[in-house]
């Protein structure tokens, strides 16, 4: 077992076991910090799989941005209310049972096509160019105009996030 | 080198359990967390495949799902407070209707 296998399988124990603690915990800001740690893990296996820029972006934008807001929202709301209620709904059957079919769906996909998944080994020489700017050139050549409207959204996402926690609609 | 299947078992597991937790939690927060969840597995997926096919192009499509993931969980969060305030629960069973 070479160093990156190893190094595959803890971050995937990790993810999987914090993912469990995401939803099995009962105050959510315990929820928000498991959270944080499965990303970072995931985030070590965009390294593994050598997307060092998407790895910087989940580090920053994700873990940096996205949880703190959560961190802050859950912070903001009473949850004192929250802990004291029942944590799961009655339909915790139908939801492993959704679980089950989902995975062993997805799982007989895997193992019908695994033969199929082997690595392309056209990396013999190392690559010219770097991932970020691989990346960067696809982004802002081939997709100009999805990265324009992905501001747009950006923007409008803000804009409706200001008016929907303002304190009183005039 | 770790093989693609393995990754995408992992990215099938990390999906099903936020699948699980969408449906069996109440905590209207627990649940959105599940839903960031199940967006870092299909990521996942996608970069395994990239990596695969040796193009790019799978990761601008991550780099999309992350910037969506980042006006969802923002509006999502300003709903959330914006219910609170309003009917001082975040129980999904006490939000049953349209109306604030």
């Amino acid at each position: 077992m070479t160093l990156l296998q190893i190094a595959f399988f803890f971050l995937s124990a990790l993810a999987l076991a914090s993912a469990i603690l995401v939803i099995t915990r009962r105050n959510a800001v315990h929820s928000v910090i498991w959270l944080i740690v499965t990303l970072f893990s995931v985030g070590g296996i965009f390294l593994l799989l050598h997307a060092e820029f998407l790895f910087a972006v989940q580090v920053i934008l994700y873990v940096g941005g996205i949880m703190v807001l959560f961190l802050f929202v859950v912070m903001l709301v009473n949850l004192d209310v929250a802990v004291k209620q029942a944590q799961f709904s009655r339909q915790w059957q139908l939801a492993l049972a959704t679980a089950i079919i989902l995975m062993a769906e997805l799982a007989y996909g895997i193992y019908r096509g695994h033969q199929g998944f082997t690595l392309a080994q056209t990396s013999a020489v190392p690559p010219t160019i770097g991932n970020t700017q691989a990346v960067a050139l696809a982004l802002y050549q081939d997709y100009m105009l999805p990265v324009e409207i992905a501001s747009v959204l950006l923007l409008v996402a803000m804009v409706g996030a200001v008016v929907m926690a303002k304190r009183k609609l005039e | 080198m770790v093989p693609v299947s393995h990754v995408l078992a992992l990215s099938v597991i990390l999906f099903g359990l936020g699948a699980a937790g969408f449906i069996v939690r109440r905590n209207i927060i627990t649940i959105f967390m599940c839903i960031e969840l199940m967006l870092n597995a299909v990521n996942l997926a996608f970069i395994a495949f990239s990596r695969y096919l040796g193009d790019p192009d799978g990761q601008i499509f991550v780099f999309f799902v992350i910037v969506v993931a980042a006006a969802e969980a923002a509006m999502g969060l300003a709903i959330i407070i914006a219910v609170q305030r309003n009917r001082q629960t975040l129980s999904i069973d006490d939000l049953d209707s349209m109306k604030l």
